[in-house]
């Protein structure tokens, strides 16, 4: 059996788990395991210029790949750096293992320099975490931790790791095992049959049916089956913010987004189903509105991997505590089976009324047909959004960053297929757009990644255009330019009578232009609509560069929809400034 | 309701500080907390009392089971179980009181465990009940010290908590 020191153990655990990428930063606790990295290890390591960018590249690449993302940060600032990105992932249910190094053992608790108790600051927002005692647990604790990341409802996974125990000097016996089995972790692994039967009698019994599915059909791979599912019901599907691609948005079963900037169609449906099929889906606040007014009329069948996702704030009809491909492809056969022997189910008079009721609901106010974003002589953010979906045929990547221009493009660019849109939907992390594309375009270098943000958000990790420079990666990015934090005038536009504290900068916005060029990258402005697809398509045609598109639009649009709060159902809307439900 | 939690988990670091951690992250309230090694060593048995609706307490379980360190987990609360918390007492004993204090622990079936000049260590085991009448009984002017050791509790029955 082979030798290996402790920091080499990681580096080969790394190539044994098959990763791809390591996304980190050096310092003086992760010396030992950068010199393994350096001298033998087939993984290649991307350095970024913040810790916090780490996690997020990390994070982008496992939303677009589905493996888990890989981090590696020095102790002390290089871990608590991290926090942040650690929280995106938490939040989201995102799969990564992340490598932090420790002081020395024998200097732990003493505050040593660049100590922190990573372990304790980590605690609440990761799946779990492990800190390494003994040299030789390392491939271990490194296969426990992508397995517990990877398996059951994912989430990120810390391992902290002091200097001495990754020494050249000590070696040890290095086994990598092809599995472990954990006594106290055993995530779900199908639904309960006599639930799902349950669940299937009630889907079609249903007079006006809703699927309301989330992120963790994306992420438990449940996008095919569940669109099986819906067409051969012809069931009207809504997606979470999360959830976006989980079903084609093309399709004419889809209502669009639903929640807080959801569609009117979306949240009308919603509100006046009698049954609500939720999927991976977790009755969010952004979702609900007053959940005591949620959805008053109807049924809940709530699919999750996570039985502490059930009724957590809605209660659920029928729970079903299962992986979403097990549930869907046995909940597939039980209404098969009902169908069989009862031709006439679904309801297909009920069915029929439910969607003339969705098309009116879509004809009077839904984004498509109903709804038109307020006329300006500017470019209007929805404009950029269909212009950007135009030219990539709807096909990009397409990550963002927080604040409007975040829900702008989830209402407006239709993702057909899972894992193409890439945002921080629950801790809503400003920031985040950059260094997920990066992630993104590393995974996938042939593929159009493109960054949709905010002169806000874009300057909360902008030091990653050096990262983009060094490793070529051609993101474009697309800064909905308002000059203001946009998200937050809007509210003090509606709830604060236009009282804009500090959401403007005022003129102090550096060109972003000769930014650009001063990073080797490409920069351009766009002031006309009559511009924007021109440099659009001019932009994407650099296959090459990272392409800054900085598009200057009306500062006075808001989002719409907006649930009306507080005290509002589902179905209590702002539909334009001076327009509600 | 209130509530007793027991639960097996990995003896190891830091799986304390997940269990309290949660209860402080989530909002849960903790009343008693006991925690020690079980006859196997590579468990330890924690034992909490908090209070909640059923919804409530319905999270609170399903977090802890979702602890990685979290092995196995019971409310005993739903079935007939056992129930004790061990009390040490230090009460002023001077005077009339000493008897007085001698009379009272005989009735709670307590056991002096120190003497002093002045005061007693009285060793008290049962309900978390019993205990606080105990100590009403006393009376705090007479009172020195407390320490409980909080709740500790098993099934009634064959019912076992084990892997």
């Amino acid at each position: 059996m082979e030798l290996l020191s402790g920091g080499e153990m990681i580096a080969r655990a790394l190539e044994d788990e098959g990763v791809e990428y390591i996304f980190g930063y050096p310092g003086g606790a992760v010396l030992h395991i950068y010199d393994a990295l350096f001298k033998d290890c087939k993984v290649p390591h991307v350095l970024v210029r913040h810790e916090q960018a780490a996690t997020h590249a990390a994070d982008g690449y496992a939303r677009a790949t589905g493996k888990p993302g890989v981090v590696l940060v020095t102790s002390g600032p290089g871990a608590t750096n991290a926090i942040t990105g650690i929280a995106t992932a938490y939040m989201d249910s995102i799969p990564m293992v992340v490598l932090s190094g420790q002081v020395q053992s024998h200097l732990i608790g003493e505050d040593a320099f660049q100590e922190t108790d990573m372990i304790g600051i980590s605690r609440p927002i990761v799946k779990h975490s492990f800190m390494v005692k003994r040299a030789e647990d390392i491939p271990v604790i490194m296969k426990k931790a992508f397995y517990i990341a990877s398996s059951g409802r994912p989430g990120p996974v810390v391992i902290d790791i002091p200097k001495d125990l990754t020494r050249p000097d000590e070696k040890f016996e290095y086994h990598y095992p092809a599995s472990v089995k954990m006594r106290s972790y055993a995530p779900a692994q199908r639904g309960h049959t006599g639930q799902v039967k349950k669940a299937a009698k009630l889907l079609l019994s249903a007079k006006r049916p809703v699927i309301y599915a989330g992120g963790g059909v994306i992420q438990g791979e449940g996008s095919e089956l569940l669109t099986r599912l819906a067409r051969e019901l012809n069931y009207p599907v809504t997606n979470t913010l999360m959830g976006l691609g989980a079903f084609p948005a093309t399709d004419r079963q889809f209502l669009g987004m639903l929640g807080m900037h959801g569609l009117y169609e979306a949240n009308m449906a919603m509100h006046h189903s009698d049954v609500i099929f939720a999927i991976g889906a977790r009755f969010d606040d952004r979702v609900t509105n007053t959940v005591s007014k949620f959805c008053p009329g109807a049924k809940i069948i709530h699919v999750d991997v996570d039985p502490a996702a059930i009724s957590k704030t809605v209660p659920a009809d029928i729970p079903i505590v299962g992986p979403v491909v097990a549930v869907l492809e046995e909940l597939l056969t039980q209404v098969g089976a009902i169908r069989g022997k009862e031709k006439d189910l679904p309801d297909q008079g009920a069915l029929e009324r439910w969607w003339t009721q969705i098309d009116e609901w879509r004809a009077s106010h839904g984004l498509w047909t109903g709804r038109r974003y307020s006329e300006s002589k500017m470019i209007m953010p929805q404009q950029v959004i269909d212009s950007l979906y135009r030219v990539t045929d709807g096909n990009a990547y397409v990550t963002s960053d927080v604040g409007q221009h975040q829900m702008f493009a989830a209402q407006y660019y239709r993702f057909d297929q899972p894992r193409r849109w890439i945002n921080s939907g629950g801790l809503g992390t400003m920031g985040f757009g950059l260094p997920a594309a990066l992630g993104v375009q590393l995974a996938f270098p042939d593929m159009d990644v493109a960054c949709v943000t905010g002169e806000g958000s874009i300057q909360m990790n902008i030091q990653e255009l050096s990262t983009c420079t060094q490793y070529k990666t051609p993101v474009k990015i697309i800064n909905l330019r308002n000059n203001y934090l946009g998200m937050v005038k809007q509210w003090q536009d509606m709830q604060y009578e236009g009282r804009y504290a500090m959401s403007t900068y005022e003129d102090s916005l550096p060109d972003f232009v000769k930014l650009m060029e001063a990073y080797g990258h490409v920069g351009m402005e766009v002031h006309e609509l009559a511009d924007l697809d021109a440099k659009m398509e001019e932009a994407f045609a650099m296959k090459d560069k990272l392409v800054f598109l900085d598009i200057f639009i009306d500062p006075m649009e808001h989002v719409y929809p907006m649930h009306i709060a507080p005290n509002g159902s589902m179905k209590d809307m702002w539909l334009s400034k001076n327009e509600r439900t | 309701m209130r509530r007793i939690i027991s639960m097996l988990m990995e003896n190891e670091p830091g799986a304390l500080s997940r269990v309290v951690g949660l209860f402080s992250q989530r909002g849960y309230n903790i009343e008693t907390l006991n925690v020690a090694p079980t006859h196997d060593s590579t468990l330890s048995r924690l034992t909490l009392t908090t209070v909640g609706d059923d919804k409530k307490i319905e999270q609170i379980t399903k977090h802890l089971n979702k602890l990685i360190d979290v092995v196995k987990l019971v409310d005993l609360t739903e079935g007939a179980h056992v129930e004790r918390d061990l009390m040490l007492i230090k009460v002023r004993a001077q005077g009339a009181l000493r008897d007085e204090v001698k009379r009272t622990t005989d009735i709670f079936r307590g056991q002096i465990v120190d003497v002093g000049p002045n005061v007693y260590t009285i060793q008290l085991a049962g309900t978390s009940d019993k205990l606080d009448s105990f100590v009403a009984a006393i009376g705090d002017a007479d009172i020195l010290e407390v320490v409980r050791s909080g709740v500790a509790g098993i099934s009634r029955g064959e019912k076992v908590l084990s892997l």
